[in-house]
């Protein structure tokens, strides 16, 4: 499962190749730049997972590749390949063929996004049939078969059921057997466990895993928890206000982190498995308004390591000496090894007194 | 409709530490489930609440964790008397208010507040902060000029600035609707706080914020809390105790802190497991009980130990007789026939708690399931 940061990369062509996307809306206060210049590679079989807060173009980035984005007032930049199609500038004919058969979206609440007078069966072969033309009876059978695969138990019963008479869990895995009916190559989940109990986050996210194993499918994980994160995750590309800040391997990100962001975001997490610490390290203040963000580097005004340099906006490029390995931060390695140790062996942000004294 | 039912008790001593501000007593909240077209007929009844027996001493948390479904808000919402329970007793330092009419309420009513999961569908669109604040003072009749000082006050309190007050919630992110909610809740200096998910709907670092400004509250105002959470990783850091409920029944109360590092009953074993460590090795290392499944509809819960069908010990026992809450040493409670991380002298010391639901068997667990033995695994 883990990726060995120091092998090099396969050779071959990327399945999904993002570059400098860059997605704006038009609104009343102003531009929002929800994206700002993001560019990441999908390879088959990977799990990638964007990690970000709310309001961080996690979610943008993810339902652009869709073509669910395209509202009048919207912009777009950059391009992203899939396969030899320019996602971006695709018609609508050509984006319909995509989605579903190859790219899927696994929606973040399973409550809403299911058509609630229509049963869950035809949903699916509804969209088996608008992609390849099989008979009806063996899109149900292939359905049957799918609801099976993600553990719904009594499928052929409960094929024909309305989606009030699943439950929340119940509801997530017939989103995943519809994402995956047409064996698409991607599977994009949008904060996929995130409205679950956690003990059918744990089952849900073991059958994306097997699921990954059996069809090879690569997916892009978007979400806000790095505990899940740490549990499935190949390589990790972590967001803020709109830019990639740090991407990199699961081991990377975890044990090398080079961001204070990603720093922020690892100490927040509160830890069962770990004694409780006297107070929660926060990160202090708010992420900036996408239509008015702070020069430069967009989490100065909340880094405790601000310094004369964060003014200018720093690439994202690989400081740290391995390749693969990129982040958007001023300090040097050797000050983020030092900074980052708010206790030992205990990454953090620390607090803006803390930094000062 | 009288709130003199129980024996009257010395006011100055239920300040004492270790008195209880809150009871809760066999307390059971059944919903019918109504058929019918012109007369409705009860054909069933959903189990929401069951039988459950928790006190909160005053300036104590106490958390109260489990899954969706379990009852967990429906017991908070009957201690606040928003809906009404169907059968045992809630006191409120030692008076009954279970069945306590509108008016024998309202002076208990300043004195227990809430606080609500979703920061954005429980304030007024339409109202000004200043306005949702200061509403509850003018309900209770503070005057109108010191309201204003009374909810910069208040503002200062939560974190937020004196500017804010005449914006109106949509000028505000969640972690600050949250701190306008916790602004509301304090207005009246209750004794009393029911934290009704208060963080699941915001960001992880905006979560400690908030988790850290509740902290500093309750010290500073010996506030009690009854904090209600799906997970067992946000309520550790403010909980004294904890209480596991499943499907409408209590299954492990104990010390915040024991809980974690000895989880005797299997279900909370398993809520741990799920919880995934922001630690990709250490992740990769551990042994995980996924429990399958979901928990039962609680139309029809399960004979014997609730949660029975989804356990990983279960046997013939648990199909059969309920378990009672059996007292370890520690004040740590657990309902279960087949306990983990338990020695044999602490079976041996275990007692049948007081607390146990009436339909509870007598049956405590054998010396022989010792450090979870347990049956042929």
């Amino acid at each position: 499962m883990s990726v060995d940061p120091a092998s090099p990369r396969p050779a071959a062509e990327p399945l999904l190749e993002v570059r400098e996307l860059e997605v704006s809306f038009n609104t009343e206060e102003g531009t929002v730049q929800a994206v700002d210049g993001v560019s990441f590679e999908l390879d088959a079989g990977e799990i990638l997972a964007v990690v970000g807060e709310s309001g961080c173009g996690k979610s943008v980035t993810a339902m652009t590749l869709m073509g669910l984005t395209r509202y009048p007032n919207a912009r777009f930049g950059g391009t992203a390949h899939y396969k030899g199609t320019e996602l971006l500038g695709a018609s609508d004919q050509q984006l319909r063929a995509v989605r579903g058969a190859e790219i899927a979206m696994i929606f973040q609440d399973p409550m809403t996004s299911l058509n609630p007078v229509q049963r869950i069966g035809k949903q699916i072969i509804e969209q088996i049939q608008e992609h390849e033309g099989i008979p009806d009876q063996q899109a149900r059978e292939r359905t049957i078969e799918l609801l099976d695969l993600v553990g719904i138990p009594r499928a052929r019963e409960r094929v024909d059921s309305y989606p009030f008479e699943f439950s929340g869990g119940m509801r997530q895995r017939v989103m995943i057997a519809m994402a995956l009916s047409c064996n698409p190559s991607i599977l994009i989940a949008d904060e996929p466990t995130t409205a679950l109990d956690v003990t059918i986050q744990a089952q849900i996210l073991e059958r994306i895993r097997d699921l990954r194993e059996q069809t090879g499918a690569a997916v892009i994980l978007v979400t806000h928890d790095l505990g899940v994160v740490a549990d499935i995750a190949d390589r990790i590309v972590v967001m803020y206000a709109g830019r990639i800040v740090e991407r990199g391997s699961l081991d990377q990100i975890y044990y090398d982190p080079q961001h204070p962001y990603t720093w922020g975001l690892l100490g927040s997490i509160t830890r069962v498995d770990r004694p409780r610490p006297e107070r929660l390290p926060a990160i202090a203040g708010l992420p900036p308004s996408l239509a008015d963000r702070p020069e430069g580097c967009h989490f100065r005004p909340r880094c405790p390591h601000e310094f004369a340099e964060c003014v200018k906006t720093p690439p994202l490029e690989a400081r740290g000496g391995q390749a693969n390995h990129e982040d958007r931060c001023w300090l040097s390695p050797d000050e983020k090894r030092v900074k980052r140790e708010v206790e030992p062996g205990e990454i953090g942000l620390g607090s803006k007194e803390g930094a000062a004294a | 409709m009288s709130v003199e039912a129980t024996e009257p008790r010395d006011e100055t001593t239920s300040t004492d530490r270790g008195t209880p501000l809150i009871e809760v007593e066999h307390l059971k909240v059944f919903f019918p489930v109504k058929q019918g077209l012109l007369i409705d007929r009860e054909v069933a009844r959903v189990h929401a609440v069951n039988d459950t027996t928790v006190s909160i001493p005053e300036g104590e948390t106490l958390g109260l964790v489990g899954e969706s479904g379990c009852g967990k808000t429906t017991m908070s919402r009957a201690i606040m008397r928003l809906i009404d329970s169907t059968d045992g007793a809630i006191r409120f330092r030692g008076e009954d208010i279970t069945k306590a009419g509108r008016k024998a309420m309202e002076p208990v009513r300043r004195e227990m507040q809430m606080v609500f999961q979703d920061p954005f569908a429980s304030l007024n669109p339409r109202k000004r902060v200043t306005q949702i604040i200061g509403m509850p003072l003018r309900l209770h009749g503070v005057q109108r000029t010191e309201v204003d000082a009374k909810v910069r006050e208040l503002l200062d309190r939560v974190g937020l600035h004196p500017e804010h007050l005449n914006r109106f919630p949509h000028e505000f992110s969640g972690g600050q609707r949250q701190r306008i909610g916790v602004a509301r809740a304090l207005a009246l200096e209750p004794r009393l706080i029911v934290l009704d998910e208060p963080v699941s709907a915001l960001d992880v670092s905006i979560q400690a914020q908030i988790i850290n400004l509740l902290d500093d509250l309750q010290d500073d105002m010996r506030l009690t809390y009854l904090f209600v959470a799906h997970d067992l990783s946000v309520v550790r850091h403010v909980s004294d105790r904890i209480a596991v409920m499943y499907l409408g029944k209590l299954m492990e109360v104990s010390p915040a802190e024991e809980l974690y590092t000895k989880p005797i009953h299997p279900y909370t074993s398993a809520l741990l497991s799920a919880i995934p460590i922001p630690d990709p090795e250490e992740n990769r290392r551990r042994e995980r009980v996924v429990v399958s499944g979901e928990p039962p509809n609680p139309i029809n819960p399960p004979p014997g130990c609730v949660f029975h069908p989804r356990c990983p010990r279960a046997t013939e026992i648990c199909r059969e007789a309920e378990p009672p809450l059996a007292r370890y040493p520690g004040g740590h409670l657990a309902a279960c026939h087949h306990p983990l991380h338990v020695s044999a002298e602490e079976i041996k010391s275990a007692t049948k708690d007081p607390t146990s639901p009436l339909s509870a068997g007598d049956d405590l667990p054998p010396a022989s399931e010792a450090d979870g033995a347990g049956p042929t695994a």
